[in-house]
């Protein structure tokens, strides 16, 4: 049986968890908790550890994703998270400029642990206060080669399309290592 | 779409430097506690700014803070200005040969200038973009490009704890943004500047640079800083976090994490399919 990985990070309520819970066939396995800091009480829980998700391809084959904690004292955790990922989201609430800058950082720290392809998921667009995934690019000096794909976590088509792009960029890093 | 926040999250220089990338036409209102500005912009160029009230006339008031008439003079005119706009007003003081179309040109770049300058120092406020709002046509406009602005105003922005914050290693090297329209000669650089912008190579750090031009950590961070802003510079390899750095020693190399060779193109193509029928 082999096992692969994907994973999704992104700031503090980027909507990680809710885009693992739209498309995996086992309920989160979350590590949630009520959340004390008055701070960062815009919901209600928040996941201190990781989430799990998964997606059995067949017998032999099977696809995970994990999802970061938001919060920035769990950063220890990436580094364990990343290893041997076959590539990552990076998740941003569009309606929340004050979380871009955190985003640009965890995208660069991610980028440091591995050269493996990432998109980016400009979240929440169904929200009328969305910024627009081009300005997202502009804001996260993206090269123009890294997606940055318009994403509502909770539509399972749109974080279908999230992780297709994903795929097809991973496809493409493999044939351009094999010269093809 | 909406491009709306505060000033807390995401500053002047970002904002100003989002317009002029996205190349954006329209308005930008900020609002705090105590005042209000606004902002024109065409096609990604800074148009028209100012701040407080806007009735849509105060040359008079303008040519008086650049030298160009007396107080006794801008107060006749400005009492003699109700209903007329700027535009008009101009072309009066220019046929009576009060002042030249020069003259104004100048003073109202400078009033602009001014007031961008000032919304640097905002910390906190509420903005939003009003796209394709425009000043009406009897408003003085003159177009002035942003990078330099956003490189003046950087350097405004002097406080060593944020250009501690956002350059906080200087180990990295720099090179010039490939983007086509960033043209050197378009931006006014010191004599410093030029000296620094002479030492950009991949090959050499920051560090490096600041040593060669025998210039501090601070000035050399200030100096970077406004060319990044701008867009004129980036690093070579994006600075790690600090905290990464022993971890990514202890690990072999960069890239130990890739995908290994384990994971074959048909295990790829196999996902997508899956997900796909998802
Ligand atoms: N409208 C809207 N709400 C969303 C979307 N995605 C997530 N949310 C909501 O945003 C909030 C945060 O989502 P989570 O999935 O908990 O975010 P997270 O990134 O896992 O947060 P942490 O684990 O605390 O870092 C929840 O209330 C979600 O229901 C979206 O696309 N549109
Ligand atoms: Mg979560």
């Amino acid at each position: 049986m082999q096992a692969v990985k994907m994973v999704i990070t992104g700031p503090f309520s980027a909507g990680k968890t809710q885009f693992i819970g739209s498309v995996s066939e086992i309920d989160v396995v979350s590590t949630e908790r009520k959340i004390s800091s008055v701070a960062e009480k815009v919901k209600e829980s928040t996941t201190v550890a990781m989430d799990f998700g998964r997606i059995t391809v067949g017998d032999d084959l099977v696809l995970y994703l994990f999802g970061t904690p938001g919060q920035r004292r769990f950063d220890f955790m990436w580094d364990i998270l990343s290893q041997g990922m076959l590539g990552f989201v990076v998740m941003v609430d569009s309606t929340k400029p004050e979380t871009f800058r955190e985003a640009k950082r965890i995208l660069e720290t991610f980028e440091s642990y591995a050269s493996t392809p990432f998109v980016v998921a400009a979240n929440k667009q169904d929200q009328e206060d969305a910024w627009e995934p081009e300005d997202l690019r502009i804001i996260l000096r993206l090269r123009p080669e890294v997606k940055i794909l318009p994403c509502v976590a909770t539509d399972k088509e749109s974080v279908k399309n999230t992780l297709l792009e994903l795929l097809y960029s991973i496809l493409d890093q493999l044939d351009q290592e094999n010269g093809n | 779409m909406a491009l709306k926040g505060n000033l807390r999250d995401f500053s002047t220089t970002q904002l100003l430097n989002l317009i002029n990338l996205a190349r954006k036409t329209g308005t930008l209102s900020i609002q705090t506690d105590s005042e209000s500005a606004q902002m024109s912009f065409r096609e990604g160029k800074l148009i028209y700014a100012y701040m407080g009230n806007n009735n849509g006339n105060h040359l008079a008031q303008i040519l008086q803070n650049s030298g160009k008439l007396s107080a006794e003079q801008a107060q006749v005119i400005q009492s003699h200005a109700e209903g007329k706009s700027d535009k008009e007003i101009g072309h009066l003081l220019v046929t009576a040969r009060r002042v030249t179309q020069n003259d104004i040109i100048q003073s109202v770049r400078q009033y602009i200038l001014d007031t961008v300058y000032k919304l640097f120092t905002w910390g906190e406020g509420f903005f939003r973009f009003d796209a394709n709002k425009l000043p009406g046509s009897g408003y003085i406009t003159i177009p002035i490009d942003l990078e330099s602005v956003i490189m003046e105003g950087s350097r405004r922005l002097k406080e060593w704890e944020i250009l501690q914050d956002e350059l906080p290693d200087l180990d990295v090297a720099l090179r010039f943004t490939d983007r086509p329209d960033a043209r050197l000669r378009n931006i006014n650089l010191t004599v410093e500047e030029w000296r620094v912008v002479s030492f950009v190579n991949p090959r050499n750090s920051i560090r490096q640079i600041a040593k060669a031009n025998n210039l501090s950590d601070f000035e050399i961070r200030r100096i970077v800083y406004g060319m990044l802003q701008a867009g004129l510079v980036e690093f070579v390899n994006q600075p790690k976090p600090a905290a990464d750095k022993k971890e990514s020693a202890a690990r072999p190399q960069k890239g130990a994490a890739e995908p290994s060779p384990a994971v074959k193109r048909s295990v790829v193509v196999r996902l997508i399919d899956r997900i796909r029928g998802l």
